[in-house]
Parts: structure tokens; C-alpha cells; sequence
């Protein structure tokens, strides 16, 4: 007996994969129904489903995509502190001494491949109708997880501290002051007073609530930090949970009728 | 920003050289295939011809001398730069989104679309050339969208050739080809393999680009100094170039939303119940132009545009024009109340006495607006249930009520942009309804 088949006849591997090697149709099929990571898919699909030329694999990639920025992200962790003293220092220590500083490039072609990826496979949900009945709803989660994985980018385009990073964000979520009612420069914001006292002013309106100030500052790097690392990526991990729960329940992977 | 074009030339003619040498080595590859085909002989001569170019091209480019590096004429890039504008890209990138979508059999066949391919790599290898182009092309944030746009192209391509295909078999009779692959196999190996491949990969895809392009990191942040232009991320910039035609309330809030909203919607409007599962453009085209219009050219172009050709105080630069700080464009756009009641009826706006009451204030305004607000109420108001018994008369019928009205209002309001933009390129016009002293332009 070589080494292979004692360690596949050990206890300890039985003990985790509870059938023999997936080599012939009855192991196959139970690798399918006994593997935490596999259950997500069918045990059987239909030909085209699996067809690169008709999905382009291109929900897979993003998951891919998420699930490697969730560990290159949860190590840059590691190494940065989201303040305005080490904020900058931290990712310039990425960039020149630390030894895995390759992990900021990673995570950050991954999340502009992720926001590619993303839209390529709404391009190719809608150029296949595969938005169409019974898969509507799975399109709606699709489209928060769209605004998501925008949002994710955004929150995390801050973090640097850098000239690029401030000025990006401020242009971007000064737009909310415009925010009609609700935003100090949005139209009918001025209607909303009380006893003659503006409710809704530029330390109370639409912006101040995203930015945690007035101006992008230490309070806005601390909220777009929790909802980078923290917030966004646990509502995108529930979405894709039911996204992919619904692919399923939705009778798989769309095709002709 | 490199300033002499000799050393310029020497730090790219690396990147160059190799850019041309893969060039050649894909077309190499394209003619072995074809070689390798019965009766493509010919077709694979043409291939392995155009890889030869290229390989001959990669030593010169490699070079790094002016004289021998391969770029457009210097004339011809003025000529683009001085000839370029919002106008024409718009307009440009419009035409030419319908002459692929009316002629896309022909565009489709492998031949003409590896052409265009070739084409449109020449053409960056020899605009990369010049220290302008480069400079913005290669700024690390930017070259995920030079990806994106060949992306972009190549799916679109394979998307239509399958629809082409589907069409041409629907109108013989038979069913789409997605339907011939209805044979049931099991995941694991089939699909379990092809995602690990997949991963390994897209491993190795990140890990090269990571080595391969520095993340950005510029100055430490400064509240006091800022960056001209200032840009949003570049996913946001087709929203940024909005801002051009609308207000932020607009253009930053109301226009997202809606986006988002009508995404959601899409399911439930699309009352067409062909084309599920397979792609096809002849039995779903309403759809499939209201998308294509909306994604590509709303979105996508703007992207593009607002990325490599809107440089400081977001000004227009063509192409290969330096990004002059200084470079002034005369703005004389009028409101539509001006044009009113100053250009038509030669007389002053309307305007209360000062210190007059909110109330006689709020009329003033409201009269001063009224041409706007009746233009504005006729597009939102009278539009739909005229279009409902013209043009829309059928899908009507089939929607109903509820479903037709969000279906037009959001079709209205996504025509809303480009119908701004041309008044604003004919007519210099700028806000349609102007209430400045509540922040209501629109
Ligand atoms: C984080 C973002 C997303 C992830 C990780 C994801 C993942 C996936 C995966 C793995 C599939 C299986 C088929 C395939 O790979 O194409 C799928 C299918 C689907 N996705 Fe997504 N998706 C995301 C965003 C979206 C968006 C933005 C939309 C649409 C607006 C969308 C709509 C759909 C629909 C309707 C299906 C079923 C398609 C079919 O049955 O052919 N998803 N998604």
C-alpha cells in the first residue's frame, strides 16, 4: 500500500470526506451531496448551463473576486490603522518595507475587476433574458448587490488618505448635499424649518450623515472604515447567500424552454 | 508627466516592444488555428502576414528612438485633438453603436470582427506613443477601464454572433442553439473542474497585474489642496460628466436612483416573454436597444469620456492635447426663461419689487419659470398617454396602466440626458427651469 491509500484509509481523512475518491457516477454524485462547498451546486446540470460561451463565467469570477478581497482585505487589516496619523504612514509602509505589501495591489486590481466583472454579468443576465420569469426577484438582489459592490469600492477608495482618496470621495458624496429636501444646497431643503429655524443645515442634511462631518475628516475615514470592512461586506455575503439559493430554487441556470 | 519626448520614448519602448511582439504571437497563433482547419488556408496566410507586421514592428518600437518607434502622423493626432469634442464623441460613439447593431451579421463573422480587433490594438500601440495619450492611459486606476472597454467589446461581440446565429435559426425553424446542449451531466468533474481551473487562473491574473502595476498613492491627503481636475472614482465618472448638463441634485441623486430603481424594474416591465435563456436580438429588440443605449452609451462612453478626455476644471482635451490648467472655453449658456422673455418678448424677467413678501416673490419666480414648467410638465405629463395611443399603443394594451406609466417615466427620464445635451450643443441652453433661490435647476 502506498502512502496515498494509508492516508486516504486513515480515520482522521474518512473522518472528513465521508465516500471514496469521486472516480466513478454513485461517488460523484455523493461528493455533491456531502461536501459543505460543494452543496451549492446540483448534483446534475444541463450542458449549456455550464457552457463558458452562454455565462461567461462571470457571477463565478465575481464571487471569486469577493472572496479574495475578503482575505487580502482582512490582512491588509494587519497592517493599517484607520486613523489620520497612520492612516497614509501605514499604506506607505505597504508600499516600501513591508514584505507582503503586494497584498494592497491584490486587493485593489481585485476590486476594480470586481466592479468589472460585476457589470459584465448583468450584461450577460440581460443578453440572455435571464431576468425574466422566474428569476425577477434574483435580478432585484442582483441589483443591490450591483450598488454593493459600487458602495464597497467607494468606502474603500478613502482609506489610502492620499490626495487621490480624499478628493475622490469628497467630490463623490458631496453630491448628497444636493439631495433634494434633504441635503442643505438640495431643492426644498429651505421649506423645512421649524419656528423659523432651518432643520436642515450643513452639520444636519443628507452629506453630514454620510461623511460624519462636514468635510471629509477622521470621522468620515472611521465610517467608510466600519463600512468597508465590516458592514458592507457582511450585507454582501447574506445577498450572495440568497443570490445563489435562488439561482438554485429558480430551477438552475436559465436556458430555453 | 514627461515633458521630453525622447525620454519618454525610452522608458515605454520596453513595454512597447513586447505589446507588439504578443500582437504578433496572437495573430501567429489565429493563423495556426485557421492553418490547422481545412479550406481556412488562406485566411491563416492573411494572419500569419499581419503577425509578421507586427513582429517586425516590436524591434522598432523597441528602439525607443523617435525616428523609428511607430505613432500617428503628428498632424493627424492635431487634427484629432482640434476636431474632437463632446459633440462629436457623443454623436460619433452613438453612430457607431447603430451601424454595429444594423449591420451586426457582417460585424460578427470572425474575419471582419478580428480586423476591428487588430485595428483597434494598432491604434493604442501607436497612440501610446505619445506622452499625453500614455500619461493618462497609464495612470494605474485608469487601465482597468482600457481593460474594461476590450472586455466590453469582445462580450459584446460573442453576445451578438450567438444572437445573429439564434435569429437565423428562428427564422428557419429551428430552436435556438442553447437548446441542442440539453444534455444532463454531472458537476463534478464537468463543472467542479472548470471552476478550478477558472480560479487558478484568475489566481494567477491578479497576482501578474499585481506585480506588474503599483497601486496608486499620491500625496498625503490636504484639505486645503486641491487637485485639478478632481475626479470621482472612475466607476462614477459617467455621473460626473452629468453634472456638465444637470445640476448635482440631479445628476448626483435623482438620476442613481432612478438608475438603480429602473434595473429593479427591468423584470417586471418586460412583459416579452421570448428570449429566456438564449441569446437573440430580432425577437426581443425593444429591450435589447433601451439596454444597449442605456449601459453602453450612457454609462460606458461617459465613463470613458469622463476618464481620458476631461482634464482640469473639467474642460474637454482631445486625445493626445496636453492638460492645460489655463485653457479658458467661453460659457455663455441661457436659461430658457431668458430666452423667453429677454430674446422673444424683449422685455426684462419678471421679478418682484425687493423686500416684497415670500408669496409675491414665489409668484414672480413661478411666472419668470412658466415657459419651463410647462415645457417640463407636457414631457412628464401630456408624453405618456400620448405615446400610449401612437407609438406605444401595443405595449399599452398588453401592460396596463400602472406597469406602462413606470415604464414611460423611466424612459422618459432616461431621455431626459441626451435630449439636455443636444439643447445644450444647439442652442447653449442651460436650465430648462431655474430657481436659484431654491436650488431648483433643472
Ligand atoms: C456580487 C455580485 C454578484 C455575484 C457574486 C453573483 C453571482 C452569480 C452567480 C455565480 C450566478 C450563476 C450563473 C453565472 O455565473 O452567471 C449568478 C446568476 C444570476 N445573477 Fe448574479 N451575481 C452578482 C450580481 C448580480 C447582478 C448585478 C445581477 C443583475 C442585475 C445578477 C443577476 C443574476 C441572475 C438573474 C442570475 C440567474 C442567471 C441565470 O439563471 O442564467 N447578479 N449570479
Amino acid at each position: 500500500m502506498d502512502l496515498g491509500d494509508t492516508i486516504r484509509n486513515s480515520q482522521i481523512w474518512k473522518s472528513i470526506f465521508r465516500h471514496p475518491m469521486p472516480v466513478d457516477r454513485r461517488n460523484r454524485i455523493v461528493v455533491m451531496l456531502t461536501n459543505f462547498f460543494l452543496h451549492l451546486h446540483p448534483v446534475s446540470i444541463k450542458k449549456q448551463g455550464i457552457a463558458l460561451s452562454y455565462t461567461w463565467c462571470m457571477g463565478g469570477v465575481t464571487f471569486f473576486l469577493f472572496l479574495a478581497e475578503t482575505v487580502t482585505g482582512v490582512l491588509l487589516m494587519f497592517y493599517y490603522r484607520p486613523t489620520l496619523e497612520w492612516a497614509y504612514q501605514d499604506i506607505l509602509a505597504l508600499r516600501d518595507v513591508t514584505t507582503l505589501g503586494i497584498l494592497r495591489e491584490l486587493h485593489r486590481w481585485g476590486a476594480h475587476g470586481m466592479v468589472i466583472t460585476v457589470w459584465l454579468h448583468m450584461y450577460r443576465v440581460f443578453l440572455t433574458g435571464s431576468y425574466k420569469p422566474p428569476r425577477e426577484f434574483n435580478w432585484v438582489v442582483g441589483v443591490i448587490l450591483l450598488l454593493l459592490t459600487l458602495l464597497l469600492s467607494f468606502t474603500g477608495y478613502l482609506l489610502p488618505w492620499d490626495q487621490l482618496a480624499i478628493w475622490a470621495i469628497t467630490v463623490g458624496a458631496g453630491m448628497a448635499r444636493a439631495t433634494p429636501l434633504l441635503g442643505y444646497e438640495g431643492p426644498g431643503a429651505q421649506l423645512l424649518q421649524l419656528g423659523g429655524i432651518p432643520m436642515i443645515t450643513n452639520a444636519s442634511d443628507a452629506r453630514f450623515g454620510l461623511l460624519g462631518a462636514r468635510f471629509v475628516g477622521e470621522e468620515t475615514l472611521n465610517r467608510f472604515y466600519i463600512l468597508h470592512c465590516i458592514a458592507i461586506p457582511l450585507a454582501v455575503a447574506l445577498l450572495i447567500a440568497i443570490h445563489f439559493w435562488r439561482v438554485r430554487k429558480d430551477g438552475g441556470i436559465s436556458g430555453p424552454l | 508627466m514627461h515633458t521630453n519626448v525622447a525620454e519618454f520614448l525610452e522608458d515605454i519602448s520596453g513595454f512597447l516592444g513586447s505589446y507588439y511582439l504578443t500582437l504578433g504571437i496572437m495573430n501567429a497563433l489565429a493563423a495556426l488555428y485557421l492553418w490547422k482547419q481545412r479550406g481556412k488556408g488562406a485566411l491563416a496566410l492573411l494572419w500569419l502576414v499581419v503577425g509578421m507586421v507586427y513582429v517586425i514592428l516590436s524591434p522598432l518600437a523597441m528602439s525607443g528612438s523617435a525616428a523609428a518607434v511607430p505613432q500617428l502622423p503628428e498632424g493627424l493626432r492635431n487634427f484629432i485633438d482640434a476636431n474632437t469634442g463632446p459633440v462629436i464623441y457623443s454623436v460619433g460613439t452613438t453612430a457607431i453603436l447603430v451601424i454595429l447593431y444594423l449591420f451586426r451579421a457582417f460585424f460578427v463573422r470572425p474575419v471582419v470582427a478580428w480586423s476591428i480587433l487588430n485595428l483597434s490594438l494598432l491604434y493604442m500601440g501607436l497612440s501610446m506613443a505619445d506622452p499625453e495619450f500614455a500619461a493618462i492611459v497609464t495612470k494605474p486606476d485608469n487601465v482597468p477601464i482600457v481593460a474594461l472597454v476590450f472586455l466590453l467589446g469582445f462580450f459584446t461581440w460573442l453576445a451578438t454572433s450567438k444572437a445573429v446565429e439564434n435569429d437565423r435559426r428562428a427564422e428557419e425553424g429551428l430552436p435556438p442553439q442553447e437548446k441542442e446542449d440539453n444534455e444532463k451531466v454531472l458537476v463534478w468533474p464537468d463543472l467542479v473542474y472548470t471552476e478550478l481551473i477558472c480560479m487558478l487562473a484568475l489566481t494567477a491574473i491578479l497576482l501578474l497585474w499585481g506585480i506588474g502595476l503599483k497601486a496608486p498613492l499620491e500625496e498625503p491627503a490636504s484639505s486645503v489642496k486641491t487637485p485639478n481636475p478632481s475626479k470621482a472614482p472612475w466607476y462614477f465618472l459617467g455621473l460626473q460628466e452629468m453634472l456638465v448638463y444637470f445640476d448635482p441634485w440631479y445628476a448626483g441623486v435623482v438620476l442613481p436612483s432612478l438608475i438603480v430603481v429602473g434595473l429593479m424594474a427591468v423584470p417586471y416591465i418586460d412583459f416579452n416573454r421570448k428570449g429566456n435563456g438564449y441569446y437573440t436580438i430580432s425577437e426581443r429588440p425593444f429591450s435589447y436597444l433601451m439596454f444597449q443605449f442605456g449601459f453602453l452609451e450612457l454609462w460606458i462612453t461617459l465613463i470613458i469620456l469622463g476618464t481620458f478626455l476631461r482634464g482640469p476644471n473639467w474642460n474637454f482635451f482631445g486625445p493626445y492635447e496636453i492638460w492645460d490648467t489655463h485653457k479658458v472655453l467661453a460659457l455663455n449658456n441661457v436659461d430658457l426663461s431668458q430666452y423667453f422673455w429677454e430674446g422673444l418678448l424683449g422685455r426684462g424677467m419678471p421679478k418682484a419689487s425687493p423686500g416684497a413678501p415670500t408669496f409675491t416673490a414665489l409668484g414672480y419666480i413661478l411666472l419668470r419659470e412658466l415657459p419651463g414648467i410647462l415645457v417640463l410638465g407636457m414631457y412628464f405629463l401630456l408624453l405618456p398617454p400620448l405615446m400610449a395611443t401612437t407609438i406605444f399603443r401595443g405595449f399599452f394594451v398588453k401592460m396596463g396602466f400602472v406597469r406602462y406609466m413606470v415604464l414611460a417615466n423611466l424612459l422618459l427620464f432616461m431621455a431626459s440626458l441626451p435630449i439636455k445635451m443636444v439643447l445644450r450643443w444647439s442652442f447653449n441652453l442651460k436650465y430648462i427651469v431655474s430657481v436659484p433661490e431654491y436650488f431648483l435647476n433643472f
